[in-house]
C-alpha cells in the first residue's frame, strides 16, 4: 500500500519533470554549440498552442505533438536567422522570441480555450503495468515520457560518442578555432538552435496534450525559464538535466502538497527553490572551476562572425 | 583533369624545371579597397622547405589562407601538379594533401588532446585506432602527447605538437607553417627544425612563413619575398645575408634616425628592484627577479622573443598589473608598485602598448575620444567629471599635425586609419604629454618603414629632451639603432643591460635564445649607458 | 550560398536611423497581413492602433503613464548594455523597488502625512532596486558568475517575495483577507499633474532620468568609461578604468532606475501593494532599450511607440475584437526585426554564391 503511494508520488514527479526535461535537453544542445536562447518559454507555449490546435483539428495526438515540435522549430529558425545568420544579440533576440511566442500562442489558441481533450494514451502492458510498486512508473507512461528519457540518452550518446557531437562541443568552446579548421560553425549552430526549438515545442505539446490536457493562455507558467535554469544547474550534462528535472519537478509537486503535508514553510519559498538552487549551483561551479577549464561552453552567448 | 570553370586569371605560365607540386599564379585578394595580395605567384616543389618572407602586413597570412581554402582569391588560380584546383574550404585543401600549422593555435581549450585531433580526422578514424596513430607518430617523430589531457593544461610547445600531429595524421604533401617558432623556446624550436627537415626528406613540401631570417637561412633553400602584397624577389636564403634579405623585405633604404646631441644623463627616473609577478594566465609568463634602472636622456632597449614576458613586463611598468611590494617599482624615487596606470601617468609616465587596436586605442571611437582615452588624467580634458569636447579635439589635432597622421574626415574612428598612421597617433598622443618616463612595447610592429622612422626619431628626440625611455622590441635592428643599452628578456628574467656600442647582434641573439653562458661580462651595475649617438 | 558579414568601421548616421524605421514599417506590414487574416481591414486596424490613441486626452495620458516606467528602466539598462553587461533582471529589481518603497508607505500609514514620506519611499525603492541588482554584480565581480543567469533567476525570487509579503506581513489586517496592503495615504502617493486627470508626477521623473542619462553618457567621463568598456575592454583598462567598479556602478544604476520605476508605479497608479505590480515592464524595457538603440533619446521614442501599440491594442480589442495577443506578437516581431535590421547598420552584408567544388583525384 505504502509502496503504491510512493509510486503515485514518483509518477506525479515524473510527469512534472517531463516538460522540463524536454525543453532543457534541447536548450542544452543549443548552449553546447554556444548559443544561448532565452526564448524557451516562447517556443514552449507556442508549441503547446499549436499542438493542441493540430490535435483538435486532426484528432491525432501524434500529429499534434509533431505540430508542437514544428512550431517550436519555426520560432527557433527565426531566432537562428537573427543570431547565427545575422549575428544579432542573443539575449535580446531570445527575449523577443519569448514575447512573440506568447503572443502567437494566444492567437492560435484563442478558439480552443476551455476545451478539454482526452490525454495522450498511456502504455498498458498486461502484467507489467500492473506490477505493484513499479509497474505504473516504468510501464504505464505516455509516449512523451518515454521520448524524454530516450532523448536524454540519445543526446548524451551523441555529444560524447559521435564525431558530430564532438564538433558541436568544439564549436561551443571556440568558434574561431573551429572555423579556422574549416568546420561549419554557423550551420552547426543553426541546426542546434532548431533542435532546441523542436524540443521546447515538444515540451509544450506534452503540457497541452498529456499533462493538463487542455489549452489555456500562459499555461507554461514559467517552465521555460526553469528549463534554462536547469541546463546551468546540470552543468550542461544531459543525465544531470534529467536528475535536476526530477528534483525541480519534485519541488513543484511538494509545493502543491506543502499545505496538505503541514510543512511550516511558505509556499513561495518552495517555488523559489529551483531559482535559488540554480544561483547556488552557479556560485559553486565558479568556485570549483577556477583552476582552469570551464564546465560551461566557453563561447556561450557570444555571436560569431567568420573573419573575412 | 580539367578546370571546373573557366578562369579569368592568367593561366599557369610555363616554368623552368619540373611541374611544381603546388602553384599559385596571379593571386589577387582584395578586402574592400585594401589589396592584401596583388598578383602573387608562388611555386612549391616536393621535398623543399620554401620560405615565405615578409614584414607584418606584407600579405603572407592572406596567401597562406588562400592556399588552405580559408579565403577565396579575388583573382588568380591555384594549381596542383599543374592542374587548376578550387579550394572553397579547408576540407578541399586537406583532401588535396595540404596541411596547416597555425600560428594562433586552432585548439579548443576545454577539449582533450585526442578530441582536438579527432575534429579534423575522417569519421572512421576514432577511439582506439586514433589513439594508436597518435602514439605511433609520437614515437616516430619525437612528438610525445598525452591524449587525455585537456588543452588548457598544456604549454605552448605541447599545443604546437598537437597542431603538428593533427597535420601529419593526414599524411600531407604540403605543410604550411605560420610563424611556428614565435611561441617556442629555443630547445623546442630546435626539435621542430629536425621534424621539419625529416618531413622534407620524406618528400613533402613545406611552406615556412616567418620573418626570422636566421631560421630561414638555416632551414630553407628557396624563399619568396613579399612586400605590400607583391612578390619582390625570390632567392636562395643561404646565399644571402640577413641584411640583404631584410633589405628585400623592407624595401627602400631605411631612414637613418638622426640623434640630437644628447644632454648629460639626468637623474634616475624609472627603477625596478627584484620585481616578481606570478603569471596572470595560463599562457602568460611569470616575471622573475626583474631589475632595471633608466635615467633621463637614456633609452634602454629590451630585446627578446615574443612571449618571454614582454606583455607582463609592460603591464608591471604601466600599472595595469600591480606589484605586491610597492617599492619594487619607482618613478623618480617614489614607490609606485601599488599605484594604477593613471596615478603613474600623473607622476609623469606614459605608455604605449603593443596592440594598437583595442588596447592603445578603441577602433570604433573617434580620434578625439582616443585622445581622451589615455590623456584624461594628465591633460585638461575634463572639468569636475564633465568632458571638454573641444579640448579633446584640439589635442587630437595637435597630435595629428605633429606626427603627420594621415586620415580621412575631420575626426574619424581610429579603426579607419592604417596601421602606421594609427601607431603614429598613439605614440604622438603620449609623447606630446612630454612624459618624463616613456615605456613603449614594439613601437614599430607592422608599421611601414617611413612611419617607423618617424616614430623612432620622436622617441630619440624625447630622450634628447631628458626623457627616460624603455623600448621593448623584437626588432634587433631597431634596438641597435636607437637604444643606448640593451637588456634581454628571456622566460621572465631580464639580463643585465649592456651598452649597445659594446655588444653585437650575435651576443644579444644568444641571450634571447636563453644561453646564459654566452652573456658578456656584466656591465658595472647600474649600467647607465648614454643614448647612442650616431 | 553563404552570408558574409564584414564589420563597418564607419557607421552611417542615416543607416542608424533608417534601419529601425524600416524595421518598424516591415513589422506594421506583417501586422497588417495578420489583421487581414483575422478578417479586419488593415486600414481600420492601423487607425485604431496608431492614430486613435493619439487623438484623445485620456489615451495620451495612458500612453505617457505606460511609457514612463519603460523609459526609466530602459535608460538604466542602457548603461549596463553599453558596457556589455547583461542585467536582464530589471523586472525583479522593479518588484523589489516597489516592495521596499511600498513598505515605507505601509509603515508610515496613519502617521500624520509628513512631506518626507514620498521622498523616503522613492529613495527606498531606488536603493532596494540597486541593492538587488548588486547581487548578480558582486557574484560576477567576485566569482565570475554569469550575470545573465543570476539576474534572471532573481526575478522569480523577487516576485515570490512580493507575493509572500502581501499575503503575509504586509497584508491589510482590515482587508477581508484579500492579498493586498492598506491603500496609501495622500502623502504617500505621487501627485497628479492636472486636476481630475490620471497623469502623475512619475512621468516627470522618467523624463528627468532620460535627460540625465543622455547627459551622463555623452558628456561625462563616467559616460565615456561606460562606452569605452563596451567598445574595447582592454583599452578601458589602459585608460585606467576598473572593470569591477564599473560593473558594480552600472548594475547599481540600472537596478536603481528599475527600483525607482517600481515605486513610481506603486505610489502612482496602484496606490497599494498587490501580488502583481508589473505587467512585465522589466522585460518589455529590455526591448525598449534595444529598440532605442541603447541611447536615452531613442529609448524615449521607443517607449512611446511600445506604449502606443499597447494602448492601441487595448482599443483594438474593444473596437475591432482583435486579441491583445496580437499586440504582443507585434512587439516581439518588431524587436526581432529591429535586431535584424541593426545588422545592416553594423555590417556590410553580402550573399556570396558558393563556388562549385572541383573534385580532384588524389
Amino acid at each position: 500500500m505504502t509502496l503504491d503511494i510512493v509510486q503515485m508520488v514518483l509518477v506525479t514527479v515524473l510527469a512534472a519533470a517531463t516538460p522540463l526535461i524536454l525543453a532543457a535537453i534541447g536548450e542544452l544542445v543549443a548552449e553546447r554549440a554556444g548559443v544561448l536562447n532565452l526564448g524557451v518559454e516562447g517556443m514552449m507555449i507556442f508549441g503547446a498552442a499549436v499542438s493542441f490546435a493540430v490535435a483538435m483539428q486532426t484528432g491525432s495526438t501524434l500529429l499534434g505533438a509533431l505540430g508542437g515540435a514544428g512550431a517550436g522549430l519555426g520560432l527557433a529558425a527565426l531566432f537562428g536567422l537573427l543570431t547565427v545568420g545575422l549575428a544579432a544579440n542573443q539575449v535580446a533576440s531570445g527575449l523577443s522570441l519569448t514575447i512573440l511566442g506568447l503572443g502567437l500562442s494566444g492567437l492560435v489558441g484563442a478558439n480552443y480555450v476551455g476545451i478539454k481533450r482526452d490525454p495522450a494514451p498511456q502504455l498498458a502492458i498486461p502484467g507489467l503495468t500492473d506490477l505493484p510498486g513499479i509497474g505504473r512508473l516504468l510501464f504505464g507512461q505516455d509516449a512523451f515520457v518515454y521520448a524524454a528519457v530516450a532523448l536524454v540518452a540519445a543526446v548524451s550518446w551523441f555529444l560524447w560518442r559521435t564525431r558530430a557531437g564532438l564538433t558541436l562541443r568544439a564549436i561551443g568552446d571556440d568558434p574561431i578555432a573551429t572555423h579556422a579548421l574549416g568546420l561549419k560553425v554557423r550551420r552547426v549552430r543553426f541546426l542546434s538552435v532548431l533542435f532546441g526549438g523542436a524540443c521546447a515545442g515538444l515540451g509544450g505539446a506534452y503540457l497541452a496534450l498529456a499533462y493538463t490536457p487542455f489549452w489555456s493562455p500562459g499555461m507554461t507558467a514559467g517552465r521555460g525559464w526553469i528549463a534554462l535554469a536547469l541546463v546551468v544547474f546540470a552543468t550542461w550534462r544531459p543525465l544531470r538535466v534529467a536528475a535536476g528535472a526530477l528534483l525541480f519537478g519534485g519541488a513543484t509537486v511538494l509545493q502543491l502538497h506543502a499545505q496538505a503535508a503541514g510543512l511550516g514553510l511558505p509556499g513561495q519559498l518552495l517555488s523559489a527553490l529551483p531559482y535559488l538552487a540554480t544561483v547556488l549551483a552557479l556560485v559553486l561551479l565558479s568556485l570549483g572551476g577556477r583552476q582552469g577549464g570551464s564546465p560551461a561552453p566557453a563561447a556561450l552567448g557570444r555571436v560569431f562572425t567568420p573573419s573575412r | 583533369m580539367e578546370a571546373a570553370r573557366p578562369v579569368s586569371a592568367p593561366l599557369p605560365r610555363a616554368t623552368a624545371g619540373p611541374t611544381p607540386l603546388f602553384g599559385a599564379y596571379g593571386i589577387v585578394k582584395r578586402f574592400g579597397s585594401f589589396t592584401a595580395n596583388d598578383g602573387v605567384d608562388l611555386e612549391i616543389r616536393a621535398g623543399e622547405i620554401h620560405a615565405l618572407l615578409g614584414e607584418n602586413g606584407a600579405g603572407k597570412s592572406t596567401l597562406m589562407k588562400i592556399l588552405y581554402g580559408l579565403l577565396e582569391p579575388s583573382e588568380g588560380v591555384v594549381t596542383h601538379r599543374g592542374d587548376i584546383v578550387q579550394l572553397p574550404n579547408p576540407e578541399a585543401a586537406r583532401r588535396l594533401g595540404i596541411g596547416m600549422v597555425f600560428q594562433h593555435f586552432s585548439l579548443c581549450e576545454n577539449l582533450t588532446v585526442e578530441e582536438n585531433i579527432a575534429l579534423v580526422m575522417p569519421p572512421e578514424l576514432s577511439g582506439r585506432a586514433l589513439a594508436d596513430r597518435i602514439a605511433k607518430l609520437g614515437i616516430d617523430y619525437g612528438l610525445h602527447l598525452e591524449p587525455d589531457r585537456p588543452v588548457w593544461s598544456l604549454s605552448a610547445g605541447e599545443r604546437q605538437r598537437i597542431e603538428i600531429v593533427r597535420c601529419l595524421l593526414q599524411d600531407p604533401k604540403l605543410v604550411i607553417l605560420d610563424e611556428p617558432t614565435s611561441v617556442l623556446t629555443p630547445g623546442e624550436a630546435e626539435a621542430l627544425f629536425s621534424v621539419l627537415e625529416r618531413l622534407a626528406r620524406e618528400g613533402r613540401a613545406l611552406l615556412y612563413i616567418s620573418h626570422r631570417l636566421d631560421e630561414v637561412r638555416r632551414l630553407c633553400v628557396r624563399a619568396t619575398i613579399l612586400r605590400a602584397g607583391r612578390v619582390v624577389g625570390a632567392c636562395n636564403p643561404r646565399e644571402e645575408t640577413a641584411r640583404s634579405l631584410a633589405a628585400m623585405m623592407v624595401g627602400s633604404a631605411v631612414h637613418e634616425v638622426s640623434a640630437r646631441a644628447v644632454r648629460a644623463i639626468g637623474a634616475e627616473r624609472l627603477r625596478l628592484d627584484h620585481l616578481a609577478l606570478p603569471a596572470p594566465g595560463l599562457h602568460a609568463t611569470a616575471l622573475r627577479d626583474v631589475s632595471l634602472r633608466v635615467s633621463g636622456g637614456e633609452i634602454l632597449g629590451i630585446a627578446g622573443i615574443a612571449g618571454n614576458g614582454q606583455a607582463e613586463l609592460f603591464a608591471a611598468l604601466s600599472g595595469e598589473a600591480l606589484a605586491a611590494d610597492p617599492a619594487c617599482v619607482r618613478l623618480d624615487g617614489k614607490p609606485v608598485g601599488g599605484l594604477g596606470i593613471n596615478a603613474r601617468r600623473r607622476l609623469g609616465a606614459a605608455f604605449v602598448p603593443e596592440e594598437r587596436n583595442g588596447h592603445a586605442a578603441a577602433p570604433l571611437m573617434s580620434l578625439s575620444e582616443n585622445a581622451l582615452l589615455s590623456r584624461h588624467p594628465t591633460a585638461p580634458l575634463t572639468r569636475a567629471g564633465l568632458l571638454r569636447a573641444g579640448a579633446a579635439r584640439d589635442l587630437a589635432q595637435r597630435v595629428i599635425a605633429a606626427f603627420d597622421v594621415r586620415k580621412s574626415g575631420p575626426d574619424p574612428a581610429a579603426g579607419t586609419l592604417s596601421g602606421g598612421n594609427l601607431q603614429k597617433f598613439v605614440v604622438g598622443r603620449e609623447i606630446l604629454a612630454q612624459p618624463g618616463v616613456l615605456v613603449i612595447n614594439q613601437p614599430t610592429w607592422g608599421v611601414d618603414a617611413a612611419a617607423a622612422a618617424h616614430i623612432r626619431q620622436a622617441v630619440v628626440d624625447l630622450a634628447a629632451q631628458g626623457g627616460a625611455i624603455v623600448v621593448i622590441s623584437q626588432d634587433l635592428d631597431e634596438l641597435f639603432e636607437i637604444a643606448g643599452s640593451i637588456a634581454v628578456l628571456h622566460d621572465g628574467t631580464l639580463s643585465a643591460p649592456v651598452p649597445t656600442a659594446e655588444t653585437s647582434r650575435e651576443a644579444i641573439g644568444l641571450l634571447m635564445g636563453g644561453s646564459s653562458d654566452a652573456a658578456p661580462a656584466l656591465a658595472p651595475a647600474p649600467a647607465l649607458a648614454p643614448a647612442r649617438t650616431h | 550560398m553563404r552570408l558574409d558579414l564584414v564589420p563597418r568601421i564607419r557607421r552611417s548616421a542615416v543607416l542608424d536611423i533608417l534601419a529601425p524605421a524600416l524595421a518598424f514599417v516591415a513589422a506594421v506590414m506583417v501586422g497588417g497581413v495578420a489583421v487581414a487574416a483575422l478578417g479586419v481591414s488593415p486600414g481600420a486596424a492601423f487607425v485604431t492602433y496608431f492614430v486613435t490613441p493619439l487623438s484623445d486626452v485620456w489615451s495620451l495620458q495612458e500612453i505617457a503613464l505606460k511609457a514612463a516606467p519603460l523609459a526609466l528602466i530602459a535608460t538604466g539598462l542602457a548603461f549596463c548594455y553599453r558596457a556589455d553587461l547583461w542585467n536582464i533582471g530589471a523586472e525583479g529589481q522593479f518588484v523589489v523597488g516597489g516592495l521596499a518603497g511600498g513598505w515605507v508607505g505601509v509603515a508610515t500609514h496613519g502617521s500624520g502625512g509628513s512631506v518626507w514620506i514620498l521622498p523616503a519611499m522613492l529613495a527606498a525603492g531606488a536603493l532596494a532596486g540597486a541593492a538587488y541588482a548588486l547581487i548578480p554584480a558582486v557574484l560576477k565581480v567576485r566569482l565570475g558568475v554569469s550575470e545573465i543567469l543570476t539576474s534572471l533567476m532573481l526575478v522569480y525570487v523577487a516576485q515570490l517575495l512580493l507575493d509572500y509579503m502581501v499575503r503575509g506581513p504586509l497584508r491589510d489586517p482590515a482587508g477581508y483577507n484579500f492579498p493586498q496592503s492598506v491603500g496609501f495615504e495622500a502623502a504617500a502617493r505621487l501627485p497628479y499633474l492636472m486636476e481630475g486627470e490620471t497623469l502623475h508626477a512619475g512621468v516627470l521623473i522618467a523624463l528627468a532620468a532620460v535627460g540625465l542619462g543622455t547627459f551622463v553618457l555623452a558628456r561625462t567621463l563616467f559616460g565615456f568609461e561606460v562606452r569605452l568598456v563596451g567598445a574595447s575592454p582592454r583599452a578601458a583598462r589602459f585608460a585606467g578604468f576598473s572593470d569591477a567598479r564599473l560593473t558594480l556602478a552600472v548594475f547599481a544604476i540600472s537596478g536603481g532606475a528599475a527600483g525607482l520605476a517600481g515605486i513610481v508605479e506603486v505610489a502612482g497608479r496602484i496606490g497599494q501593494l498587490q501580488p502583481e505590480i508589473s505587467p512585465g515592464y522589466g522585460f518589455t524595457a529590455i526591448i525598449v532599450a534595444f529598440l532605442g538603440r541603447l541611447s536615452p533619446p531613442g529609448i524615449l521614442v521607443a517607449a512611446l511607440v511600445i506604449a502606443l501599440t499597447t494602448i492601441g491594442g487595448e482599443g483594438a480589442q474593444i473596437d475591432l475584437k482583435l486579441p491583445l495577443d496580437l499586440t504582443r506578437a507585434f512587439q516581439g516581431l518588431l524587436l526581432g526585426l529591429v535586431l535584424g535590421a541593426d545588422v545592416f547598420a553594423r555590417y556590410h552584408v553580402r550573399l556570396v554564391p558558393g563556388g562549385p567544388v572541383s573534385r580532384t583525384a588524389p
